[in-house]
């Protein structure tokens, strides 16, 4: 990005956004001028996040839930006026501690399902459009509007304990390769983020033994992840992917 | 006409009525629309998602239970939420018809409402007693997330079952700021916004805050629509400069779309982006500016909608398509068949067909599939 042009702000919307990567991509955000509405479950999380990230909106939803999602989409829109990117930050690990597949029980691969796939196609849907709104006004400037949605290596590799959150990730990258093939001819991008291994609550809940010195820091990943977004939002010339 | 009660957006066997050059009325699986429309034509549709505008509560003064409708605001910026104009009733709920509601208490400026975590005041009334100003109090986010979670959707006694958001947003619902769903964009899926772009058709959106469509009194009903407030965003104006470059038409996904495009061309300087409020009335002295034809959906001889319709066709015209629809047995209400209407008065009479009438349906096909229908 050309750093001496002025900054638009972006309208962003993250699920999962007061701890962990959500809560560091809020704050990434916000640092240089952007809009961001972060959805989590618990309202004293919200209302922590929303005094610590200054100009935030908190909206207090579980996107695990059918029946919040359009409360959700609401909220959203009317906080920021329009939408230009949504992140599906929110996840589950599925049975914790981590479990072999077979003595998962079905109730917490069902739930991790909801967060982890059900939640974003829901959302997804109900916030489409807002962002193809987004992208018709932002073809003139030659930008599209994005959702990302945030995957894993467990999505990729057969990690033994990590059934429920793999495949479930797993399910949730190749509906993104779907969406991504129908949705960019009407301007609205669709992609997965892998962000590696964090030190965050989540990794800490699926891995207590881990080192969180050998972990990168949600405050990296979401620097990067800000970069990307500018990236993939802009649209490619002709030949090119960038 | 019968009202279609069940809240499907679009039921397979959806209908509609074209009238065409001359007047000519044939009739098509609504399903085909992109078939019928002609490359270079651009549809325009209201963006608007509904708010659950309707919500309960008590006059703290009286102790007495109401019933609120949020009815319009002042404008559609995002911070602009405290004060809204709605309609008061008294007890009941939606499966009571609107015009059997009764009064709500006397109501009087600086009088508290309790509307479940909502708290508001009255500022003043608006010379009916049904009718009143009220500002909420604290900030926006939590009025939007009180209205989200406590309110419901503004429903009347056709529909019986309490509908739910997803019953009423459109496939390209965007900001919530409509009162009533823009329910010709009930047609809308992104199958067909595929097959505009297939058969080189735009489509383009504003934002208009459709408003209340009743209000159970005569008298206010005659003020009906109230001010509604629109947003045209600058791509739907080039969209639009585009189409009319090429000949094509510019073809409203119903009456808010109109309203709010022909009260921004009508303003000095002609059609530019930018927020507006419409103030306007659709009728026989209208004329048009922007709007070529109109898909909407079937009104009743008398309702507002169906008088705006005069200004697109005459009299006769009109007369003869309310006869087809009654003969024919279309569904009317917002979950009912459509209309698609040119406008006959124009300087640019058509003589040509001005439809793909290739996708015609007999009427007495259609007859057939009502009669297959449940009761």
């Amino acid at each position: 990005m050309n750093r001496t042009e002025l900054h638009t702000p972006l309208r962003i919307a993250i699920t999962g956004g007061t701890s962990g990567l959500g809560l560091a991509l809020a704050e990434a955000f916000t640092a240089r001028g952007d809009i961001v509405a972060y959805v989590a479950r618990h309202t004293d999380t919200v209302a922590a996040t929303a005094r610590r990230v200054e100009g935030s909106h908190g909206i207090v939803g579980d996107v695990s839930k059918k029946e919040d999602t359009h409360a959700i989409a609401l909220q959203i829109g009317a906080a920021l006026g329009g939408l230009d990117v949504l992140v599906n930050n929110a996840s589950s690990l599925g049975p914790l501690p981590l479990a072999l597949l077979a003595d998962t029980e079905c109730e917490d691969f069902e739930a991790a399902l909801q967060t982890n796939l059900l939640g974003p196609f829901r959302l997804t849907k109900a916030l489409l459009g807002l962002l193809s709104a987004s992208a018709r006004e932002g073809k003139a400037r030659g930008r599209r509007s994005l959702v990302v949605n945030i995957t894993s290596d467990a999505a990729v590799s057969p990690c033994a304990g990590w059934g429920a959150y793999g495949a479930s990730k797993a399910a949730l990258a190749h509906m993104s390769r779907i969406w991504d093939e129908e949705l960019r001819p009407h301007g609205v991008a669709v992609i997965t983020v892998d962000p590696g291994d964090m030190d965050t609550p989540m990794h800490a809940a699926a891995l207590p033994d881990a080192d969180p010195a050998t972990l990168k820091r949600p405050r990296d990943a979401a620097r990067e992840m800000v970069e990307g977004i500018d990236r993939e939002r802009r649209v490619a010339a002709a030949g090119s992917r960038a | 006409m019968k009202a279609a009660a069940h809240p499907v957006q679009r039921p397979g066997d959806a209908r509609l009525l074209i009238v065409g050059a001359a007047g000519r009325i044939t009739h098509h699986a609504r399903s085909r629309l992109a078939e019928l429309l002609l490359a270079g034509d651009l549809v325009v549709a209201n963006d608007a998602a509904t708010l659950p505008a309707s919500l309960s509560g008590r006059h703290v003064a009286s102790g007495a239970a109401i019933g609120l409708r949020l009815a319009g605001r002042r404008s559609l910026d995002v911070n602009d939420v405290q004060v809204f104009s709605a309609i008061v009733f008294g007890t009941g709920d939606h499966r009571n018809r609107t015009e059997d509601r009764p009064l709500p208490p006397p109501l009087a400026p600086g009088d508290r409402l309790a509307l479940g975590p909502l708290d508001a005041e009255v500022l003043r009334t608006l010379r009916h007693p049904r009718l009143v100003e009220i500002r909420f109090q604290g900030g926006a986010d939590s009025i939007w997330a009180g209205i989200a979670r406590h309110g419901h959707l503004v429903q009347y006694a056709h529909v019986a079952e309490p509908l739910a958001l997803w019953d009423v947003w459109t496939r390209v619902a965007a900001l919530p700021v409509a009162f009533e769903p823009p329910s010709a964009g009930f047609v809308l899926d992104w199958h067909l916004l595929d097959a505009l772009q297939t058969r080189s058709i735009g489509f383009a959106t504003l934002t208009h805050a459709a408003g209340l469509s009743s209000t159970g009194d005569a008298q206010l009903d005659a003020r009906l629509p109230f001010d509604e407030p629109y947003r045209l965003p600058a791509s739907t104006v080039a969209a639009i400069e585009a189409t009319r470059r090429r000949g094509g038409r510019v073809v409203a996904l119903g009456t808010t779309v109109t309203r709010a495009l022909e009260h921004a061309a009508s303003r000095p300087g002609g059609l530019v982006a930018g927020d507006g409020m419409a103030t306007n009335r659709l009728g026989p002295e209208t004329c048009l500016r922007i709007v070529d034809a109109l898909l909407s959906g079937t009104h009743e001889p008398g309702s507002s909608h169906h008088e705006l319709l005069r200004a697109f066709i005459d009299d006769e015209t009109l007369a003869r398509i309310d006869a087809a629809l009654d003969e024919i047995g279309y569904r009317t209400h917002e979950f009912g068949d459509s209309v698609l209407i040119e406008n006959g008065w124009g300087e640019r009479p058509f003589a040509q067909p001005r439809w793909n009438l290739n996708t015609a349906t007999p009427a007495s096909r259609l007859g057939q599939v009502r009669t297959a229908l449940p009761a």
